[in-house]
């Protein structure tokens, strides 16, 4: 308790940690200090004076050092000569704070007056009006009269582009530099600055492109003012005249939570459409940001391209038929087949997974079920030894540590990238290990730059090294000690330059580094430590958890038969061993697994476009994207979060769950579903890592800090308050009882002769979701080829090179960096494909 | 008795006195009647001189509203193809009559003086859509002088938020 500060603010007396500032510690007893710099996430700068108040410290005698005492006993206290800024002060023992007096109300009308000396008062168009804190704050503390001639404001520009996703209106500027220190502290891409000084200060974007970052969509929400605005909401809506629905971001495995902000709008015929996305805050999954891709990609929702109907192929061409025809002919023809399987994306609900497995395994008694661009593996490791329940990356600091793997954090999980980069801020030691540098290798404690395919060797000799002791040296050596010797260690993993078996022994590798007990404790089970898998899409845990695979059934049971996985099924297809595929929510075709339908008797494809794969289907359902419906996604962190709808459905589209049940019924799975809600009630009986849960508690939240979104006058900024839930994580099984050590294969080597190819994955590659967004466009990643000088001879910086391996041919300009190791090439903006692949080059003259 | 035919003799005076009166009946619509000059008819849009239009979509009419009637959708003025002064304008403003109580809370809540309720009372439609009023039917006629909109203007001339031009009229 000693770590704890007891203060007065306005009477109130309360008791906070040490080193909080007097500004948060006044809301944390409901007393709103006004505040327009300030911000909780950021480190206090004390630049625009909002927050002054009077602070006093009781007198000590100077001689005897003994507390003076007024007349009645009451300790003396020293005011000092002004005020204070709330927002640097921290607190201190015996500390009293005025906030209501006359001399702070004064000087807050005074600062008000003074920020508005320049402000351009064009609330009624700005985009900010209406949620604007300038504006908040005037209308309680302001003068409402001011003693400027409105002709004498300092003009300036007003559309000022800063990139192509941010708006900068310089007029509007308080110069508080909370985009800058976002930029700078949070973000680490320190693309923003000021220019200039005094009246003529104002914000330049100093990267090529503008604002190159991927979390500018941020500074326009803690902006307090409407200085900075995204592009895809310039002059969208007032703020007062949007619908909030509470959301999942589906983009990639951390699940961030958000709010889509809905209107009608008549270039819909009056239904409401997407306006915006805003970060809702759940401090233990994205506290209050979102990446830009998470915030700008909803364009597809509202693409005239969706699959409105359901389609049928009649003398060779797709035609629009009935739902009760095409279900039906689906169900007959599923039916008739001599063999079936069943494809599913990466990004459906829960609900629709469950429902899938159940179409096959109860329906078509068939176990030939698997995710398409399956690309990590050791999904059942993950429930053995996954990150525990309760965790929270925030906590994670000094004496922790964390481990990342054939992973680039910054471009798969954006979020996760923010958070461990912030954990190594506060003192975690962090290990990368990968085949190349990336953006996080910058804030490792030691950056491991393995040998393309000896990913996995490496690591495993990092295990063992860490199970005895040794008195090594090497920087493999040290980075075992840190590991093992952490009080809490996270191991992240993905699949850079590794093949789908190779992660599945690399989450062995880990999951045994994290089981070695040290002071009797293994890093596994307890909050804070446990393993993450940095899944390709948003749930690739729920298929995992429903039994989306050829071998398990849901709740990780083992299937008594196993049935094809995707590779399999691609190849019956190309044979014509495989009669009939189902594919929802994927496009193998587009992706590059089948070159065609192949000999298939039947292709049936549930999607929201008509992509490679549903051209030549002979039956299309068309079905509702993730806003137009409600389900639960599972994050990497086997956090099970809810999303609502948001709008209403394209034409005649349904939820994916519905289609497949609704399947199910007319080939015996029992009676369609109509609920989600009750799905998931059924769903969370077959998987009992989900038992406890239903859509009630996984609504439940509890209070968070940082105080946001509410009708007070101290977070600045647009952020959501979470009222629509936090979601609850299942927990793996190391966390009840203790699990073994995993068994490995001899150590193979993948290691070819030849340039190395590696696949990087950018957050901003071509997709069929992430195409459809006019915002993005401009910064969608290039292809591009990274080669050391030593293998890059013949080339130079900007050749542009036709690239070929065994799976791809494709044009990219050269870069040549050492960033990557000898014998090594890094491909970027191309769909991320596992392994290596030995590459041929040859220039293309221009 | 007397009181009886008294109050008769009363009422027949009122009466015939009214056979020599001027009629309060006016022969609409070939005849209008004059309506005060502050009485509340429908809605227009008003333009500057130039022929720009007043309404900057910042849709504070809608949010005025007791009634829910008023709809706007904003977009971002060029230099190229100008509607009003500042950089923002209504690209879509309709207003259901139907629903309007003809209040005037839009008029008041408007800051640029683009809306105004007028003399004109004669609404009546065929259907419900028809009482929706768009922005071609709101607007006035371009002023003489005046050019229509979307109008090219010289860049830079226009680059005021809410526009410095005289006071509307």
């Amino acid at each position: 308790m000693s770590d704890l500060v007891t203060l007065t603010i306005d009477g109130t007396e309360l008791s906070v940690p040490k080193g909080t500032r007097v500004a948060d510690a006044a809301k944390s007893v409901g007393i709103d200090i006004p505040v327009f710099c300030h911000h909780p996430k950021l480190e206090p700068v004390g630049a625009c004076r909002m927050c002054l108040v009077e602070i006093g410290m009781p007198m000590r005698d100077r001689a005897t050092g003994e507390p003076m005492l007024n007349e009645d006993g009451s300790p003396k206290i020293n005011f000092g000569r002004g005020l204070q800024t709330s927002c640097t002060a921290v607190v201190g023992e015996g500390m009293v704070v005025h906030t209501d007096t006359e001399a702070v109300t004064d000087v807050r009308g005074t600062l008000l007056e003074f920020q508005l000396v320049n402000h351009p008062l064009d609330c009624p168009i700005c985009d900010k009006g209406g949620e604007c804190p300038l504006q908040n704050l005037v209308m309680d503390h302001g003068k409402m009269e001011s003693r400027v001639y409105f002709e004498d404001k300092r003009r300036s520009d007003k559309h000022v582009s800063l990139g192509d996703l941010i708006f900068l209106d310089r007029e509007r500027c308080i110069q508080c530099a909370r985009c800058i220190r976002f930029q700078d502290e949070v973000a680490d891409d320190r693309v923003l600055q000021f220019h200039n000084r005094g009246v003529n200060l104002e914000i330049v974007t100093m990267s090529d492109p503008g604002f190159d970052s991927y979390w500018s969509g941020n500074t326009t929400d803690i902006c307090p003012v409407g200085a900075l605005t995204t592009a895809d909401f310039r002059f969208g809506a007032r703020p007062w005249e949007m619908t909030p629905s509470a959301s999942i971001c589906s983009q990639c495995a951390v699940g961030c939570n958000m709010t889509v902000n809905t209107r009608r709008e008549a270039r819909s015929g009056g239904k409401p459409v997407i306006k915006r996305i805003l970060p809702r805050q759940n401090e233990a999954v994205n506290e209050l940001w979102l990446c830009d891709k998470g915030r700008f990609t909803h364009d597809y929702v509202a693409s005239p391209e969706r699959l409105t109907s359901p389609m049928m192929r009649k003398d060779g061409e797709l035609v629009a038929v009935s739902w009760d025809e095409a279900l039906n002919a689906a169900a007959e023809g599923l039916q008739a087949a001599s063999s079936v399987a069943g494809l599913a994306g990466q990004r459906l609900s829960n609900e629709d997974y469950f429902m899938l497995q159940k179409l096959f395994r109860k329906g078509l008694k068939s176990g030939n079920l698997d995710v398409n661009n399956r690309q990590i593996g050791g999904g059942d490791v993950v429930a053995q030894v996954g990150i525990a329940a309760g965790s929270d990356l925030q906590q994670l600091g000094k004496g922790d540590a964390i481990l990342v793997v054939a992973s680039d954090l910054h471009e798969e999980a954006p979020l996760w990238w923010l958070r461990v980069k912030q954990a190594a801020d506060r003192g975690a030691a962090l290990v990368v290990i990968n085949g190349r540098s990336t953006r996080l290798s910058s804030h490792a404690t030691h950056n491991l730059q393995a040998d393309s395919g000896d990913i996995v060797a490496t690591v495993r000799q990092l295990v063992s090294m860490a199970k005895v002791e040794t008195d090594g040296t090497g920087a493999l050596d040290a980075a075992a000690e840190t590991l093992i010797t952490a009080n809490n260690l996270v191991a992240f993993y993905g699949y850079e330059g590794l093949s789908y078996e190779e992660t599945e022994s690399l989450a062995k590798a880990l999951a045994n580094l994290l089981l070695i007990q040290m002071d009797g404790e293994p890093h596994v089970g307890r909050m804070n430590n446990g393993l993450i898998p940095v899944w390709p899409y948003a749930n690739t845990q729920g298929a995992w958890d429903m039994g989306i695979h050829p071998a398990l059934l849901p709740s990780y049971k083992a299937a008594k038969m196993t049935g094809m996985d995707a590779v399999a099924m691609f190849a019956g297809a190309a044979d014509g061993s495989l009669d009939a595929l189902y594919v929802v929510g994927a496009d193998p075709i587009g992706d590059g697994w089948m070159a065609d339908r192949g000999k298939l008797g039947l292709l049936i494809v549930q999607e929201l476009f008509m992509t490679k794969t549903a051209v030549t289907a002979d039956i299309i359902f068309p079905a509702q994207s993730w806003a137009e419906r409600d389900g639960t996604f599972t994050n990497g962190e086997r956090r099970v979060q809810r999303y609502y709808p948001a709008i209403r459905p394209a034409g005649d589209s349904r939820p994916d769950w519905q289609i497949l049940s609704q399947l199910g019924e007319r080939v015996g799975a029992g009676k369609a579903e109509t609920v989600t809600s009750l799905v998931f009630r059924s769903l969370t009986k077959a998987a009992r890592q989900y038992k406890g849960m239903d859509y009630r508690s996984l609504g439940q939240v509890e209070a968070q800090w940082p105080v946001v979104g509410g009708d007070d006058r101290y977070y600045g900024g647009n952020a959501f308050a979470n009222t629509a839930g936090l979601g609850k994580q299942w927990a793996a099984v190391a966390e009840s009882k203790a699990v073994k050590q995993f068994e490995m294969d001899d150590a193979v080597s993948s290691r070819e002769d030849g340039l190395l190819l590696i696949n990087a994955a950018s957050l901003y590659t071509a997709g069929t979701l992430i195409d459809k967004s006019a915002v993005l466009a401009p910064r969608m990643a290039k292809i591009t080829l990274t080669i050391n000088p030593v293998d890059a001879t013949a080339y130079e910086d900007g050749d542009t090179l036709m690239v070929r391996t065994d799976r791809v041919t494709v044009q990219a300009t050269a870069v040549v960096s050492d960033d990557v190791m000898v014998g090594t090439a890094v491909l970027r903006g191309v769909k991320a494909m596992n392994g290596t692949a030995v590459a041929r080059l040859s220039k293309i003259k221009e | 008795m007397f009181e009886t035919f008294a109050a008769l003799a009363q009422g027949m005076a009122t009466s015939f006195k009214h056979l020599f009166m001027k009629p309060v009946t006016i022969q609409y619509p070939e005849e209008k009647r004059q309506v005060h000059e502050r009485f509340k008819g429908r809605h227009v849009l008003n333009r500057y001189d130039n022929g720009l239009e007043k309404c900057i979509g910042c849709a504070l009419c809608a949010a005025a509203c007791p009634a829910d009637a008023i709809f706007v959708e904003a977009a971002e003025n060029s230099d190229d193809e100008r509607y009003s002064p500042g950089e923002r304008f209504a690209s879509t403003y309709e207003i259901n009559l139907l629903r309007c109580i003809f209040c005037g809370y839009c008029e008041d809540a408007c800051p640029t003086e683009a809306i105004t309720l007028e003399h004109n009372y004669e609404l009546s439609f065929y259907d419900r859509e028809g009482a929706i009023y768009t922005k071609d039917m709101l607007i006035v006629d371009v002023p003489v002088n005046g050019r229509s909109t979307p109008q090219p203007v010289e860049p830079g001339a226009f680059n005021r938020a809410i526009p410095e031009m005289e006071d509307p009229k």
